[in-house]
């Protein structure tokens, strides 16, 4: 009798205990970006097991894809990278370019691309890589608004997320943010090159990276700049005076990030 | 020596009217019996030479003195009440094909013998069937039931079969009594040219017999050896191969019902059992499937094949169901069973040697075997062209260095491929994002001929130009183009608000920017990628 009672009493136990490490006390784990502000305010870098979404404008296509590209790089780890694409981003905004890619340090012989004729499909396929553990990312870019992409289906990346372990990295062109489930939610722009004569070289690739959704921290903007070599962002190397301002430091919104969650 | 025990000419001479007609809507569909009036003829007529002829007639009109060949006018006046119908040669070609899906329950090697013939290579497989003259019974009936006039035979040579079928319907000719049965048949039942016909009854040679009693030395003089061969054949001496319309799977399992089968867990079920079944057939010989197929025989004729393509050999029956359930799943017009599958079948069409690969502490290979089964599953659901890996091309021309390759089959060769690699220290070189098509963009003059614009239009917006480096000099491949193909200087180009991207110029302004008096003309710019 008692045994049972104990037993019944350490799976209650175990099954708080589950609830709770998937919320916030078990602490994610997590990459470092390399841009040091970022990673403080992310508390060490890009959640794995978890969804992020990069938002951008239309025109802004090219620099969305090299921010995403980057994170898809630092979370991968070198491991197989699944690129689900809507057919229409690609007429929109260019296809992927290989050496492209490998010019910005990220090895083009690990990439799956699908061309998903629609939505749907995109949304399935991005569904079912996630389940295969072997992966290191699945990047699903969509262009315009789309209502499939709700709170469910970001609700359902999450979970197949946090069960395989693989990020999944959402790039929205031309789209404006929604409600969802997602670990962190980016604005991307691209950032001028450091002041300099016209004809002067110009450097790595820049980014003004708006972090507007952090569901364990804060936000904050950053410019950020992408070493191919090393492959990872920093701080931009030569940048006299800072352009965008200066992050604001909200306190940490746990408390108003929980109520988020429960109201959707 | 292996023998085409077989020959199935299964004609539709007569009766065509209202099924060419009915053919462009529907695959096989019983005659309207009720419609067609017995006393009045029909004809369908074809366009030839500028003159509506009979194409084919029903036996009302065949009765009225009326034939093939003859004009339209003609026929009216020999019989003032004719119903008359168009030919539709292409739904008569689907309705053969239709009718040579519905054959592949037989055996799998059907192949065609148009205008109206059928061919089934039914070596080894009567005795499913309860015989020769069981199937001979099964398919002609069927046929017939449909409304479509049939007329079948079986001999050990399909031209021998076929000149049976000419004549008389029914037929089946034992080994070595070819001769015999074909002899008393008229010539024109060997199906030769007209002019050939023709000839030899002039000659006063009526029957095959009559023929084939002549020295064949002196046939071929007149009628070439093309007749003769032809004519040994029917005689049985010698066999022309058939040509089979799809080639042979190299497993096939199949489940046949009673009682037809409607439901989808039925079907699931089915399809579940004959994976274990044929992966045990495989296993036997060690070999895996590379393309598998599952075929769906309605009971009314129609027939559906769903095709599944794998990236590496599967040797588990969990995998091939699972593949089907996302290919079924992810169709755009549903399996439809109407009345009801009679008969489910799976094959395997392509299949190689398992190499059995020991599990060690390398993850890598397991990984990729993760990645590779991935694959095969997104591309069972929406096609395997849309799953692709790029490879390197040998070219200097940016839109072609990457080619994508289905990821299903170059998989392996894209993890090993030879990128060229980035100079150290370098910022990019190579936009991330190309666009296929270069696209046109609006310059206004540059200030120096050979130089960079100030700024440019592209999608409507005007873009500043602040910061520049180039040019960099792509010429064409002049020793693969057979027009002239202009050298582009490319741009990198950063406007005002940090964007930066890839232009160029078609063409190089002293050499090839001039026409015939030798005069410049304004040179065409393109932005062709986007850099991060």
């Amino acid at each position: 009798m008692t045994s049972a009672r104990l037993s019944t009493l350490a799976s209650l136990r175990g099954r708080i205990e589950r609830i709770e490490t998937s919320n916030e006390a078990h602490p994610l784990p997590r990459i470092a970006l390399g841009h040091a502000g970022a990673d403080a305010m992310l508390k060490g870098g890009l959640a794995k097991a978890a969804v992020h979404e990069v938002f951008a404008e239309g025109h802004q296509g090219a620099s969305a894809t090299g921010f995403i590209a980057g994170l898809a790089g630092r979370l991968a780890a070198r491991k197989p990278l699944v690129w689900v694409r809507q057919d229409f981003s690609e007429t929109e905004s260019g296809a992927l370019s290989m050496n492209g890619l490998s010019e910005l340090g990220l090895d083009p012989r690990i990439l799956v691309t699908v061309r998903a004729a629609d939505i749907d499909n995109a949304l399935r396929t991005t569904a079912d890589a996630l389940a295969c553990d072997a992966l290191g990312a699945v990047i699903m870019e969509v262009w315009g608004e789309s209502k499939q992409l709700d709170l469910v289906a970001s609700r359902k990346l999450t979970l197949s997320a946090q069960s395989s372990g693989v990020p999944a990295l959402l790039l929205r062109l031309a789209a404006t943010p929604l409600p969802s489930t997602a670990e962190t939610r980016w604005i991307v722009r691209a950032a001028h090159s450091p002041p300099g004569a016209s004809w002067s070289a110009w450097g790595a690739p820049l980014f003004d990276a708006q972090l507007v959704r952090n569901r364990h921290g804060p936000v904050g903007r950053w410019i950020m700049e992408w070493k191919c070599d090393e492959c990872l962002f920093s701080e931009p190397s030569a940048y006299p005076q800072p352009v965008a301002a200066a992050p604001a430091h909200r306190s940490d919104q746990a408390a108003t990030g929980a109520k988020q969650r429960l109201a959707s | 020596m292996a023998m085409c025990k077989s020959g199935e000419g299964a004609q539709v001479p007569r009766e065509t009217a209202p099924l060419t007609r009915i053919a462009s809507n529907d695959a096989i569909r019983p005659l309207p019996m009720g419609e067609v009036k017995k006393e009045i003829p029909s004809v369908v007529v074809i366009k030839e030479h500028n003159a509506l002829v009979i194409h084919s007639l029903d036996d009302i009109a065949a009765r009225s003195g009326l034939s093939t060949g003859l004009p339209l006018a003609n026929a009216r006046a020999i019989c003032p009440e004719l119903t008359v119908y168009d030919a539709d040669e292409v739904a008569d070609a689907k309705t053969l094909n239709d009718i040579a899906d519905w054959c592949d329950r037989f055996t799998p090697l059907v192949a065609l013998d148009p205008p109206y013939g059928l061919f089934l290579d039914i070596t080894g497989c009567a005795h499913l069937f309860g015989g020769e003259h069981a199937m001979l019974q099964i398919i002609c009936s069927a046929l017939s039931r449909r409304g479509f006039a049939v007329s079948g035979a079986i001999a050990a040579t399909s031209v021998c079969a076929r000149t049976l079928t000419r004549h008389s319907s029914g037929r089946i000719i034992e080994d070595g009594a070819e001769v015999e049965a074909v002899s008393p048949l008229p010539i024109s039942a060997l199906g030769a040219d007209e002019t050939i016909t023709k000839g030899l009854r002039r000659a006063g040679l009526k029957t095959i017999g009559d023929v084939a009693a002549r020295a064949r030395h002196e046939i071929a003089a007149r009628f070439g050896a093309a007749f003769t061969t032809r004519l040994e054949h029917a005689l049985g001496q010698g066999d022309a191969p058939i040509s089979p319309r799809k080639p042979l799977p190299d497993y096939i399992v199949e489940k046949r019902f009673p009682e037809p089968v409607t439901t989808e867990p039925m079907i699931a079920l089915t399809l579940q059992n004959l994976a274990k079944m044929l992966v045990q057939a495989m296993d036997k010989q060690g070999k895996g499937a590379r393309k598998l197929e599952a075929g769906f025989f309605r009971t009314d004729g129609a027939v559906r094949t769903l095709a599944v393509e794998t990236g590496r050999a599967v040797t588990k029956p969990e995998v091939i169901d699972r593949l089907f359930r996302e290919r079924l799943d992810a169709l755009s017009d549903p399996l439809d069973p109407g009345f009801g599958f009679d008969l489910i079948r799976l094959s395997a069409g392509r299949t190689e040697i398992v190499v059995q690969q020991q599990r060690d502490l390398d993850a890598h290979v397991h990984d990729n075997d993760e990645l590779a089964a991935l694959i095969d599953r997104i591309a069972a659901r929406i096609g395997g062209k849309r799953v692709v890996v790029y490879l390197p091309e040998d070219t200097h021309i940016p839109e072609r260095a990457a080619l994508a390759a289905p990821a299903q089959h170059h998989l392996a060769a894209a993890s090993q491929a030879a990128w060229p690699a980035r100079a150290e220290g370098e910022p990019p070189l190579r936009p991330l994002r190309l666009f296929e098509r270069p696209e046109p963009i609006k310059v206004p003059f540059a200030t120096v001929p050979d130089g960079p614009p100030h700024r440019f239009t592209w999608r409507r917006a005007t873009h500043q130009v602040v910061r520049v480096e180039g040019p960099e000099r792509i010429a064409m491949e002049w020793w693969q183009q057979d027009g002239k193909v202009l050298t582009r200087d490319y741009f990198r180009v950063e406007d005002e608000q940090g964007l930066r991207f890839w232009i160029f110029r078609d063409g190089l302004y002293d050499s090839e920017l001039i026409d015939e008096d030798g005069k410049p003309i304004p040179a065409n710019w393109f932005v062709h990628g986007l850099f991060a």
